[in-house]
């Protein structure tokens, strides 16, 4: 680990500005992430701005949105009973994640940010662009079984890795920021980049800008939502396949409406919208709800080890829309 | 930096590179504490945070100035064991003994999360806040503990003892190792 020097922030301005006077500073949450890539000298920042101890309240508002500083742990937001209750795919998506050490440690803030868990981004005798832009890749023709099949680039088939980010992508929710020039809102949908020719560069954010809350609009259907996730083992290992997933019917037994999101298959957690589109106002049945997976999965382009992904993926989602509905599956 | 460490108070310097786990072994002298993989994947390195379970490898201890720690030293003594340090005994919880300071404080920091409701993932219904530590809640509370002598039938069965105060929990628990 290369030397750094740790301040704590009292404030979300008081973060941002630690932070500015330093050109590599990183903001620290539980570290659960961070700590790892310092000791890979993977991260080597100069100051580390300690902002665990910001906001990190869960609100629920009159509206049935809910406020969440960024700073709540993923066990505290898991736990909440508003979020078991009326997003349950939120809390199931936490909870099928990392353990509960980790759980107890990481933050809402630096589970979105976490980066991939490719092992060729972690290997310093392997090429990476996003560890070092210009290098090459050498996943694309190495043991690719864990890598994206949807929205990669010749630059890089790296994943995202987050559980939590395919509930929040799914609900639509809206990131909180504050940085040197000022706050702004954006849709979690638009943080993350696709890799295309600048891997390295993986969300939007500017310099040190910081994330201070993540909202989650009202959606009265998401009482009737799931996570699943596929994983090598039943606990502690990252995702093949994710699916995040609520559904509206109607009496007529039509989606009315849903919200559709994937996990392990791409840079970023996945809107799943052609399948969404495929699926509004037509007979929930299992054929649809395969055609529909169909549509989402057309463009995959998997790679010499992960063509297993296309058919999970399929399968899952076909899978857990039944499981909506409430036929077993 | 001041910390509070198996109650008592303590105070250290050292570069902010230290991680908790280092601080605690290499500095203090508390080497119950094991460093298994330092990256957050086994679990060995478990210490209790103001009663909640973390990874001390994971954490830098500058970040934890001020909290209150327990280690294994300070679950129980020679001649006074701590209710789930004698279950692992009677229970052959452990062979080569490396994960168990880890095995113990994840058990007692996952049983506080279970008394205030905590779900996990194989939780059926979210929205009951009472918790139930039947076997198979208690192996997926507890995966973030690895075994490598794989004495988790030993471990669970000491936890069910332990914590799963509900009988029929230790009959079901008793019935599968008869099965
Ligand atoms: C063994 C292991 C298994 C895991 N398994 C899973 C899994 O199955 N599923 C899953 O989803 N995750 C998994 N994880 C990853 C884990 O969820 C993340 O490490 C964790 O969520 C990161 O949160 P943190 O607060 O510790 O972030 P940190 O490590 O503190 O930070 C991560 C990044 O976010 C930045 N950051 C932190 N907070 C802010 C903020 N407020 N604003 C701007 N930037 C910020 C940091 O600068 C850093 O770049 C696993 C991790 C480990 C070690
Ligand atoms: S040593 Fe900390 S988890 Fe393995
Ligand atoms: S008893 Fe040897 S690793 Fe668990």
């Amino acid at each position: 680990m290369t030397p750094f020097q740790y301040e704590r922030a009292a404030t979300a301005p008081d973060a941002v500005r630690m932070a500015s006077n330093s050109a590599s500073a990183k903001y620290l949450g539980g570290g659960t992430n961070l700590v790892d890539l310092m000791r890979e000298t993977i991260e080597t920042p100069e100051r580390l701005v300690d902002v665990s101890g910001l906001s990190r309240t869960i609100e629920t508002r009159p509206d049935g949105s809910l406020l969440i500083g960024a700073a709540a742990t993923n066990t505290a937001l898991a736990s909440d009973l508003t979020v078991r209750r009326d997003f349950p795919l939120l809390a199931r998506a936490i909870l099928a994640g990392a353990s509960g050490q980790i759980r107890n440690m990481a933050t809402v803030g630096g589970n979105i940010l976490q980066r991939t868990r490719c092992a060729y981004f972690y290997d310093d005798a392997a090429r990476c662009n996003k560890r070092e832009p210009g290098a090459g890749c050498d996943a694309l023709d190495g043991f690719n079984r864990i890598h994206a099949i949807l929205g990669a680039s010749p630059a890089c088939v790296a994943t995202h890795p987050s559980d939590m980010c395919v509930a929040l992508v799914a609900l639509d929710a809206v990131v909180h920021l504050e940085g040197a020039n000022g706050t702004r809102r954006i849709p979690l949908a638009d943080l993350h980049r696709l890799p295309e020719g600048r891997p390295d560069i993986e969300t939007v954010l500017q310099p040190h800008e910081l994330i201070t809350a993540v909202e989650i609009p009202a959606l009265s259907f998401a009482r009737r939502s799931t996570y699943r996730k596929v994983r090598d083992r039943a606990s502690y290992a990252f995702a093949l396949v994710s699916v995040g997933a609520a559904l509206d019917l109607s009496e007529d037994g039509s989606v009315r409406d849903i919200r559709l999101a994937l996990g392990g298959v791409a840079h970023k957690p996945w809107r799943a919208l052609k399948a969404e589109d495929a699926l509004r106002g037509q007979p929930a049945t299992e054929a649809n709800f395969r055609a529909a997976a169909e549509a989402e999965l057309t463009d995959a382009a998997p790679l010499r080890d992960n063509a297993f992904k296309v058919e999970l993926a399929r399968r899952t989602i076909t899978a857990v829309l039944s499981e909506l509905k409430g036929d077993a599956a | 930096m001041r910390f509070t460490i198996n109650d008592k108070p303590v105070e250290a310097e050292f570069d902010p590179r230290t991680s908790l786990l280092d601080l605690l072994r290499d500095h203090l002298g508390l080497t119950g504490s094991k460093k298994g993989c330092n990256q957050g994947a086994c679990g060995a390195c478990t210490v209790l945070v103001d009663g909640e379970r973390i990874n001390s490898c994971l954490a830098l201890a500058v970040q934890y100035q001020g909290r209150a720690i327990t280690t294994v030293e300070g679950l129980g003594q020679t001649g006074s064991l701590h209710p789930l340090q004698q279950a692992f005994v009677e229970h052959d919880g452990f062979q080569c003994g490396y994960c168990t300071p880890g095995q113990l404080c994840s058990a007692i920091g996952m049983a506080g999360e279970a008394a205030r409701g905590v779900p996990s993932v194989v939780t059926a219904d979210l929205g009951d806040e009472t918790v139930t530590l039947s076997h198979d809640e208690l192996r997926e509370r507890m995966s973030g503990n690895l075994c490598r002598c794989g004495a988790y039938n030993g471990i669970i069965d000491a936890i069910t003892e332990t914590f799963a105060a509900d009988g029929s929990q230790k009959g079901d628990a008793g019935a599968r190792k008869a099965a």
